[in-house]
């Protein structure tokens, strides 16, 4: 059998059951049930508009979204579209997310914008941290230290952020913390030529350990060093007064925008640019990138030490832009999350992106479903966040296109 | 341009590569470098293309000594190679892959795509070389992606050009193909070299050849004068036989027997259709056909490596699909696979534990649970000299080794079975003339000893030399076997689809063999 027709059958019937779902469970029982749906924010500063709220019938509405979703799983059923079953896939389950939001919020309202709000603030480490490895991947290391660059940057940047009470500063620092891992794992896979998983593993126990101790040994009794100053949201004239887009747009703190501008650059520099033709190059076949005269080893350091600058920003958002400090392995798990999203976006930034707004989405609803009874526990719910990606990761990702030298070492004669 | 090496010596541990290799090659001139597998062509071709550096010597370019220390400084030198990997993203278009390395950019660094693809165009109409700028490189057939290895050592303005066996990957019209572009490249003024060890390419295409033997030039010749023999003493060092020695076969019971095999890919669309093929005792049944007709199936389904999805397959009268791979592979069946990378060796291991794949637990290489490595040594040993394996040892790697040398390995195991029937596919793909001369025997060898032979190959050549009966090949249907003689240019016109009816007339095929007595065989040979 043909592996892309299989998987996209696979989640065509994962699709079906979905949309089965949300039509018998959400929407048939729920007849005459309101949902209000605000779409203003208790979030933002801005409040340029006032478009109230909202009040959504759930049978209709989730009967929509479950049909949907039922199209979505005959398409991918009955139709071949093997470069786009990650997108519709996602799609589908990104639907179910929003009908189960909408039926847990019945009786009662949902802050709409302000979902969005967070599902893009939730993204945004994840995003970071797919792009360094997206990085890292298209030039053949591999870069499972992702969830170790992200501790580390956290670590330095609420310390230096601390001191010198300049948030950029901060940043500054987690972007040499994340440098300081990528250096390693370059120090390891590129010049002596260790095996990059085992590289990669080593250097998150040793960033996880590390940042431990030092919390408990030092942070812990000079909280001085644990009070920072943070990121706030800084309002772009003009745009932030759009109604719904505003909030959730250009009203966000400067790493948000730095991160989607990361995604947008890199997305232009990898496929469009003589530096991304060659780190390609250099990531399916380094020795032909060689005999044309590249410099194989220099790329692939490049291309590290720029996701050490990317993950350590996405470490420095936790601890000064989440949050306002530093907590033992605050990280949780978002290095792998953010592995999961790069493969789900199959190496490109784009890609990457989308598959950490779901995965974002998903965050901020297990956040979300907390302030509502749905009779499930909240630690639980607080789970959502690591299933959906379990799913994203044993369906969508599926056969995957990798990088033709990816984790090889390569030396010259 | 002109190149002089002199005194090139390179040493690997264990073997001397290259010993004070002295060559000139002249200004539009195609020289031929011949040699067998792991003479130290290619390493002589690596360090010229600044891969390897030289232990001792010097190269001179139009007579001043050049420092090469890395393709960057052969390729601003003038040197240009077409690898015998193709040094070729697969991903990337023909003209990302032509102009990798020396991209055309517009402001900040972004890739001008339309001047790529037109600067592309222009070389190849320029050249006679025809290539689409957009397509990816993995789709295209072997011969365009050569193409490709071919303009982009032109668009990086190559004044000599290092062919490394370009041909082995080629089906025969590539090759015609080839070699009308590498007389238009000489004749615009431009050094080749030609590296292979097909006597017959260097005699069609080389202005002059120097010979390579055991990292040494053994002697320089003239292509108009010296024969093919002498060319082969030459290149082995003692005299060849280059036409198979064989006598009529002595057909006997049928061993191997095909039954209306039908295959279909995933797609559905067919690999195979409705083949029979008998296989007797003392014969050897050869199979023609352009690669990719199906051969591939065919061997897969007879030595019981896959289930046709109709038809069946007999050893001995037992259907393959009742009997174990182990049981077949123990019991009488010996395969020289297609691809040795994938099918045929365990590269990283010894030589000596690739000679003992399939039998390492039986007597005499393990007895009580243990391994005998004293034992298991003495065979690889033996197989090592018998077949003329070149290696510094037996316990060496054999991913280490050419691929030639690689293939004298997977031959000395599947050969020194007890087999009933042997399955050979391309059984000297890649392999040199006095390698070639001693598979050959002992493929004839075998069937005199009364195993079923089936080979497999591309090499009309060698389907010639060896067969007693020749089935066709083409889009997964069988032609024949027919009889020996057969007419060379009627082999080719079946390959190419014809039907043979219309070839040969009211001519039988013969599926399960002459019925009546044993043809008289002419040893005509062309």
């Amino acid at each position: 059998m043909n592996p892309h027709v299989t998987r996209s059958r696979r989640f065509g019937v994962v699709a079906a059951v979905l949309g089965a779902l949300v039509i018998g469970f959400f929407a048939l029982p729920n007849a005459g049930v309101i949902t209000e749906v605000s779409l203003e924010s208790r979030l933002a500063g801005a409040d340029g508009s006032r478009i109230g709220s909202i009040d959504v019938p759930i049978l209709v509405v989730t009967l929509l979204i479950g049909l949907a979703v039922l199209a979505l799983a005959a398409l991918l059923l009955t139709v071949r579209l093997p470069d786009h079953v990650n997108v519709v896939g996602g799609a589908a389950v990104g639907l179910f997310v929003v009908a189960f939001l909408l039926w847990a919020a019945r009786g009662d309202t949902l802050f709409a914008v302000d979902l969005a709000r967070l599902s893009l603030r939730s993204a945004v480490p994840l995003t970071l941290g797919a792009l360094a490895g997206v990085l890292c991947e298209r030039a053949a290391v591999v870069n499972i230290a992702i969830e170790g660059q992200l501790l580390a940057g956290a670590f330095t940047a609420v310390v230096v952020a601390s001191v010198t009470a300049s948030p950029m500063a901060g940043a500054g620092a987690g972007i040499l913390g994340g440098v300081v891992i990528a250096a390693m794992l370059g120090l390891l896979s590129i010049k002596f030529s260790t095996d990059q998983i085992v590289a990669g593993v080593v250097l998150i126990v040793f960033a996880a350990g590390l940042t431990s101790f030092l919390a408990s040994q030092w942070l812990s009794t000079s909280p001085e060093m644990n009070s920072p100053a943070t990121f706030s949201a800084v309002e772009i004239a003009g745009l932030s007064s759009i109604p719904v887009l505003g909030p959730i747009l250009f009203d966000q703190s400067l790493l948000v925008y730095a991160t989607l501008v990361a995604v947008v650059g890199l997305q232009v520099a990898i496929f469009r640019t003589r530096w991304g033709l060659r780190l390609r190059a250099v990531g399916e076949h380094p020795k032909a990138a060689d005999t044309v005269g590249i410099n194989v080893s220099r790329t692939r350091w490049l291309a590290v030490l720029a996701g050490g600058v990317l993950a350590g920003l996405g470490g420095a958002f936790l601890s000064i832009d989440a949050a306002s400090s530093f907590t033992e392995d605050m990280s949780a798990g978002k290095g792998f999350i953010a592995l999961a999203a790069m493969l789900a976006g199959r190496y490109n930034p784009r890609g990457a992106f989308g598959a950490a707004m779901l995965f974002g989405l998903a965050e901020a609803s297990a956040r979300a479903l907390q302030g509502f009874d749905v009779g499930i526990p909240s630690q639980l719910l607080l789970a959502i966040p690591y299933v959906v990606t379990i799913i994203v990761v044993s369906g969508l990702i599926g056969r995957l296109r990798i990088p033709g030298a990816s984790g090889q070492h390569y030396a010259t004669e | 341009m002109e190149l002089e090496l002199r005194g090139i010596t390179k040493r690997f541990p264990g073997v001397i590569a290259n010993d004070h290799v002295d060559l000139r090659v002249t200004d539009g001139e195609i020289h031929g470098l011949l040699g067998e597998n792991g003479a130290g062509k290619s390493t002589l071709m690596n360090i010229l293309y600044g891969l390897y550096s030289a232990d001792e010597g010097e190269i001179l370019i139009d007579g001043s000594p050049v420092e090469l220390d890395g393709p960057a400084d052969a390729i601003a030198a003038g040197i240009g190679m077409v690898h015998q990997h193709f040094m070729l993203v697969p991903v990337f278009t023909v003209a990302e892959n032509i102009t990798l390395g020396t991209e055309m950019v517009r402001p900040g660094g972004r890739l001008d795509r339309s001047a790529a693809d037109d600067a592309v165009r222009e070389l190849s109409v320029r050249h006679g070389l025809p290539v689409e700028p957009d397509a990816v490189v993995e789709n295209l057939p072997v011969g365009l992606q050569q193409r490709v290895e071919i303009l982009k050592a032109l668009y990086r303005d190559a004044q000599l050009l290092i062919l490394d066996e370009p041909t082995a990957v080629l089906t025969p019209p590539e090759a015609d193909d080839l070699f009308e572009a590498m007389a238009s490249l000489r004749d615009d003024g431009r050094s080749l070299v030609f590296i292979s060890h097909k006597l017959r390419e260097h005699r069609a295409i080389a202005d002059r050849i120097s010979v390579l033997r055991r990292g040494r030039i053994v002697g320089t010749a003239d292509p108009r004068e010296a024969s093919e023999q002498e060319l082969a003493d030459l290149m082995v060092g003692r005299p060849v036989d280059l036409v198979v020695d064989k006598t009529p076969s002595a057909a006997g019971d049928v061993v191997l027997e095909a039954r209306g095999l039908g295959v279909v890919d995933d797609e559905g669309s067919p690999l195979l259709t409705d083949v029979d093929l008998a296989v007797r005792r003392g014969e050897i049944v050869a199979v023609a056909g352009v690669e990719g007709n199906g051969q591939g199936t065919l061997v897969a389904c007879v030595t019981g490596l896959r289930s046709p999805d109709s038809g069946s397959v007999t050893l001995r009268g037992t259907d393959l699909s009742a009997t174990s791979r182990v049981d077949l592979l123990r019991g009488g069946i010996g395969h020289v696979p297609e691809d040795r990378n994938r099918d045929g060796l365990v590269g990283p291991m010894s030589i000596a534990e690739n000679l003992i794949l399939d039998h390492w637990d039986a007597e005499p290489y393990a007895s009580r649970g243990l391994l005998q490595f004293a034992t298991i040594r003495r065979h690889a040993d033996e197989a090592v000299e018998a077949y003329d394996i070149r290696t510094p040892s037996s316990a060496t790697s054999a991913g280490s080794l050419s691929g030639g040398n690689q293939q004298k390995v997977v031959v000395a195991r599947e050969f020194d079975k007890d087999n009933d029937l042997l399955v050979a596919a391309q059984p000297t793909r890649g392999v040199d003339v006095g390698s070639i001369e001693y598979i050959h025997k002992r493929i004839v060898q075998e069937r005199d000893g009364g195993t079923a032979v089936l080979i497999v190959s591309s090499e009309l050549d060698e389907v010639l030399a060896l067969a007693d009966r020749v089935a066709v090949m083409f889009h997964g249907r069988l032609m024949g076997p027919f009889d020996m003689p057969i007419d060379k240019s009627a082999i080719g016109q079946m390959m190419a689809g014809a039907d043979p009816a219309d070839i040969l007339g009211d001519r039988p095929a013969t599926p399960d063999g002459p019925t009546a007595d044993v043809d008289a065989i002419d040893e005509e040979q062309s």
